[in-house]
């Protein structure tokens, strides 16, 4: 199962877990499991956050690849000049 | 009530009417249709518009076009020639002295002024001289070292 | 990967394929297009930072002489709220639709309230002078301090703060709140044998592009549009603009101008919707053009912000924990930096022990822009000043203190993910050995040292190929050309198709000839849009390789593409001559068609960017004035495509940074006008104010891109700020920690010590 981090400031919508295992295959099927669990975090990650997906920041996720050891992180979004 | 103003721009002959108030610069972009020279400004600050005016260099922004009457304006349209760009431009283009491009027809004026006051100047008398156009791209290292190899050649020495 | 390869033209140094119109004059940019029967258009700001707009009346106004048309808020439809995708991070379409004219409120000095479009400029200024605005003014919030107090107006009645554990229970100027942390912070700092403790801040700055903003709109009576602008995007100019005036994105056409300048503020709109709902009520195509005083009060400032940082070191000089509580003012809507500078503040290092906080706040100035590297130089002016300290006070030298603690490869970066290949390392050591670094100093002069550092993006893009019958090459991409990136994907196109540099134009084209592109910006284009370009190269190179394997009438995994022709693999027995891209371009009617390669993706994969700045200063002990006597910058490109635009990307980032450290701020009276809206009061560096700026390139391929490539347009602003900060820190023999250190600010300091 992939490895979720929990950004720091989500961690109470997810009963203080910093790291979740999560299953999915690609990114929309780890977060209907995420949304199974935590729909509160599922919707604040789907919002607010930037998918990261084995140290690669991904603007617009929908169908990409998750492993079963991939990394995953959600961070503030980036903007650039 | 227009003025009727009848002057030189680039060696030739044109003429044109225009309100009282309105600054050569716009003359030259919206009558003449030379838009090359750039309004940064329209204060005197950035240089982007630089023109001669009688062999003198000026921000065409500051000056009224009713005021160039019989004298005679140079911008940058009439640098280069036919055949060749002026060793400036060459220099520019090959030290990639210009990123957006927007103040290169200016620095181009501003600096021939200035080689042909100064052939041999120093890289802090360039410096000073082009004090008043603004660059926001470069950092003016490469524009400086362009200005300074375009004068060495200008002089036949190798640049 | 790249180090292995042997690069023909990559690398090299030809003249840009747009040089010749830009030396000449010949280019257009944004103010430089016409249609016949055009209307110049004018807008109405707000003479107030915060009023309420009691009623407008424009009849006087439309009445006027020359006058064809005025609008207002009423004019333009009710947005709703939703992000806006594209790298704009933290940006809402409603906030958007909001700045770019107000309702009900005017929220900063500047704000649209109106806009009008007559034959002349000058009819237009004479009609804006008879629209009658009644306002109730409110009182003004012009600092983080001011916003953020317990009875503080409201600059939006309706924002709660988002990204609390708990919903706000009442409305607020803090948008939102983003923390991060890791580890024990108070065990670390138990741990530490110094701790350096200090507030930071940096004052509101512009981007200060030389080219004001400028477009002409064209609306027809079938609701189908045009828009001439100068923008770094004009996907994003068209989206945007869509939005507001609540069109379909496909009734709408924009045609990028040659951009002067941009540094992120061109990444938004601000006049396009006033002039297509001009052109719409006039039937008349409608130029808008901003004057600079225009530019400075209602265009994109760089956030200021407030950083409250605290770090604890061993006497070693390992950072043991760290802590950073960042303002960032958003101006008068939401959607500062602070996201990506939270991220940033710490990057650099590794650090077990950590806890960071940022705050977007409203007040009422100019809504933040992107500005090169959004959020980063703030951040690191903070970190970069607290690491300088430390190094002094623990008696270890500034790169060393750096290279002890500096991320490597596969180290977590502290905002998670496993950083790849990176430069830090490779450019702190470049530093040391640099011989502006092992030079002896002046008398009087400080030396700082400050590293720099920022993400990079990917996003979309497209490209296509188009192979001539001569076999000459026209690339056609999306991306606004802001500073040689034309060179860069010719440079690219022919590397990887074998044909000379001088063979490839390179077209940016408008929004209904080019494949989708986002935004110039983020330091994505050669990284990005590169990429496609490669790719799409790729596909002729497919389609050739097809082409020759069917007229030598064997199967294609027999012939190999090599030096710019098809050639049969070695040991395939085929009697054949190698078919160069001119062969087969003359050929191509015959063999199916034109040659066409087409590419469009969203690339992943963008490297970090890592540099080392190094800044000799001297201060005028008389007078505060501070003279910047050397300053080299040092930074991983990756791969760099084109030397001299990429060493011009480290030296124009390197000034604008000074400039951020020396002398820019927004300077407002106490009501909150901008007192200094020009360039001669807003004083940007000028020639006569610098040395030259030196460079050094380092080189760590990024895998992600399949010439190495990573961005290099945004990390060079980030570490001037400290660089700089240190240097006169050193010279002034006082610690500076307030920007800009302004000949006051540096004398007030020189008399307090």
């Amino acid at each position: 199962m992939a490895k979720v981090h929990v950004p720091f400031d989500l961690r109470h919508l997810a009963e203080g877990a910093a790291v979740l295992e999560v299953q999915g295959a690609c990114y929309r099927s780890l977060m209907a499991a995420l949304q199974g669990r935590y729909p509160a975090l599922e919707a604040a990650l789907a919002r607010d956050k930037a998918f990261v997906l084995d140290g690669e920041i991904i603007d617009t996720p929908l169908l990409e690849a998750v492993a079963p050891d991939s990394e995953v992180h959600f961070l503030p979004r980036i903007g650039g000049g | 009530m227009k003025v009727h103003v009848q002057t030189e721009v680039n060696g030739e002959a044109v003429e044109f009417l225009c309100d009282p108030t309105t600054t050569l610069l716009e003359v030259l972009r919206d009558n003449l249709g030379l838009r090359g020279s750039k309004e940064g400004c329209g204060t005197g600050d950035c240089g982007a518009c630089s023109v001669e005016l009688d062999g003198a260099l000026a921000c065409s922004c500051l000056i009224l076009a009713a005021e160039t009457q019989g004298r005679s304006v140079a911008t940058i349209e009439g640098v280069a020639t036919p055949e060749a760009l002026h060793p400036l431009q060459s220099h520019l283009l090959k030290s990639a002295g210009l990123q957006c491009g927007v103040c290169t027809p200016g620095i181009v004026v501003a600096a021939k002024h200035l080689l042909e006051q100064d052939p041999n100047p120093t890289e802090e008398a360039v410096r000073y001289f082009l004090a008043g156009n603004l660059c926001r791209c470069t950092g003016y290292d490469k524009i400086i070292r362009a200005v300074l190899d375009a004068a060495a050649e200008m002089r036949g020495e190798a640049a | 990967m790249s180090e292995a390869m042997d690069f023909k033209v990559i690398g090299t140094r030809p003249i840009r394929p747009d040089g010749v119109d830009k030396v000449t004059g010949r280019a257009s940019f944004g103010a430089d297009f016409s249609l016949p029967g055009m209307l110049e258009g004018a807008v109405l700001r707000s003479p107030h930072a915060h009023a309420r707009i009691k009623s407008i009346n424009t009849d006087k106004a439309l009445a006027a002489p020359g006058v064809k048309a005025v609008v207002t808020g009423a004019d333009f439809p009710q947005v709703a709220a939703g992000a806006i995708e594209g790298g704009e991070g933290g940006g809402d379409f409603a906030d958007l639709a909001g700045n770019v004219i107000a309702r009900g409120k005017v929220r900063y000095h500047g704000h649209a309230v109106a806009a009008v479009a007559a034959q002349s400029r000058a009819q237009a200024l004479a009609a804006l002078a008879l629209i009658e605005v009644e306002y109730e003014p409110l009182p003004a919030v012009l600092s983080l301090d001011a916003a953020l107090a317990e009875s503080a107006p409201l600059i939006d009645e309706g924002l709660m703060t988002s990204g609390l554990p708990e919903p706000a229970a009442a409305p607020s100027n803090l948008a939102s709140v983003i923390e991060m942390g890791n580890g024990d912070l108070e065990a670390g700092f138990a741990e530490a044998a110094l701790i350096i403790e200090r507030r930071y801040q940096t004052p509101t700055v512009h981007q200060g592009y030389i080219e004001p903003h400028a477009c002409v709109g064209r609306w027809g009576q079938d609701d189908q549009a045009m828009l001439w602008c100068c923008t770094q995007g004009a996907f994003d100019v068209r989206s945007m603009t869509a939005k507001v005036l609540g069109q379909p994105v496909g009734s709408l056409k924009v045609i990028p101008s040659e951009i002067g300048g941009g540094f992120g503020g061109k990444t938004t709109v601000y006049l396009e919707p006033l002039a297509l709902q001009l052109s719409k009520k006039s039937g008349r195509p409608v130029r808008m053009v901003m004057t600079r005083e225009e530019v400075f009060r209602a265009t994109g400032p760089a956030s200021a912000a407030t950083i409250d940082l605290r770090m604890g070191f061993s006497s070693d000089g390992k950072i043991t924990a760290a802590e950073a509580i960042m303002a960032y003012e958003a101006g008068a809507f939401p959607g500062s930096p602070v996201g990506p500078g939270t991220m940033c503040v710490f990057a650099p290092y590794r650090i077990a022990n950590f806890r960071i906080k940022g705050m977007d706040v409203l007040v009422n100035k100019p809504k933040a822009a992107a500005y090169r590297a959004p959020g980063a130089p703030q951040a690191l002016f903070a970190t970069e000043s607290a690491m300088d300290e430390a190094a002094q006070k623990l008696g270890i030298d500034p790169i060393e203190l750096r290279l002890r603690n500096a991320v490597e490869e596969g180290d977590s970066a502290i905002y998670g993910p496993k950083f790849g290949p990176i430069g830090l390392r490779a450019c702190l050591e470049a530093a040391a050995a640099h011989p502006h670094y092992t030079k002896a100093k002046d008398a009087g002069v400080g030396r700082g040292v400050a590293v720099g550092f920022w993400f990079n993006v990917g996003l979309q893009s497209s490209a296509e190929v188009h192979i001539n019958e001569d076999g000459t090459v026209t690339v056609i991409e999306g991306n606004p050309d802001i500073g040689g990136s034309r060179a860069s994907m010719a440079l690219m196109a022919a590397e990887t198709l074998g044909v000379p540099y001088e063979s490839v134009r390179v077209v940016v084209a408008d929004t209904e000839t080019a494949g989708f592109s986002n935004v110039t910006g983020g330091s994505r284009v050669t990284f990005a849009t590169g990429m496609a370009v490669v790719e799409a190269s790729k596909d002729i190179i497919a389609q050739c390789c097809s082409r020759a394997a069917s007229l030598w009438s064997t199967d294609e995994d027999m012939v190999e593409w090599r030096d710019g022709a098809v050639h049969p693999r070695p040991g395939v027995n085929v009697e054949a001559t190698p078919l160069s891209l001119k062969d087969l371009a003359g050929q191509a009617g015959r063999m199916g068609g034109p040659l066409l390669g087409k590419a469009s993706l969203n690339a992943r994969g963008a490297g970090p960017g890592f540099s080392v700045n190094l800044c000799d200063a001297l201060v005028d002990q008389e007078t505060g004035q501070v003279q910047v006597k050397a300053f080299t910058a040092i930074q991983d490109a990756g791969k760099a495509i084109h030397p001299s635009y990429v060493e011009g990307q480290l030296q124009g980032g390197a000034v604008q940074g000074i400039g951020w450290a020396l002398n820019e701020e927004y300077v407002y009276s106490p009501d909150g006008i901008m007192e200094n809206a020009g360039f001669l009061d807003y004083r940007i560096p000028v020639a006569s104010d610098l040395p030259m700026i030196e460079t050094q390139i380092i080189e760590v391929p990024n895998p992600g891109h399949p010439y190495g490539v990573r961005g290099v347009g945004e990390t060079p602003i980030v570490a001037p700020l400290a660089a700089v900060a240190n240097a006169v820190s050193a010279s002034a023999g006082v610690r500076m920690t307030e920007l800009p250190l302004s000949p006051p600010r540096v004398l007030e300091a020189l008399d307090q010590a």
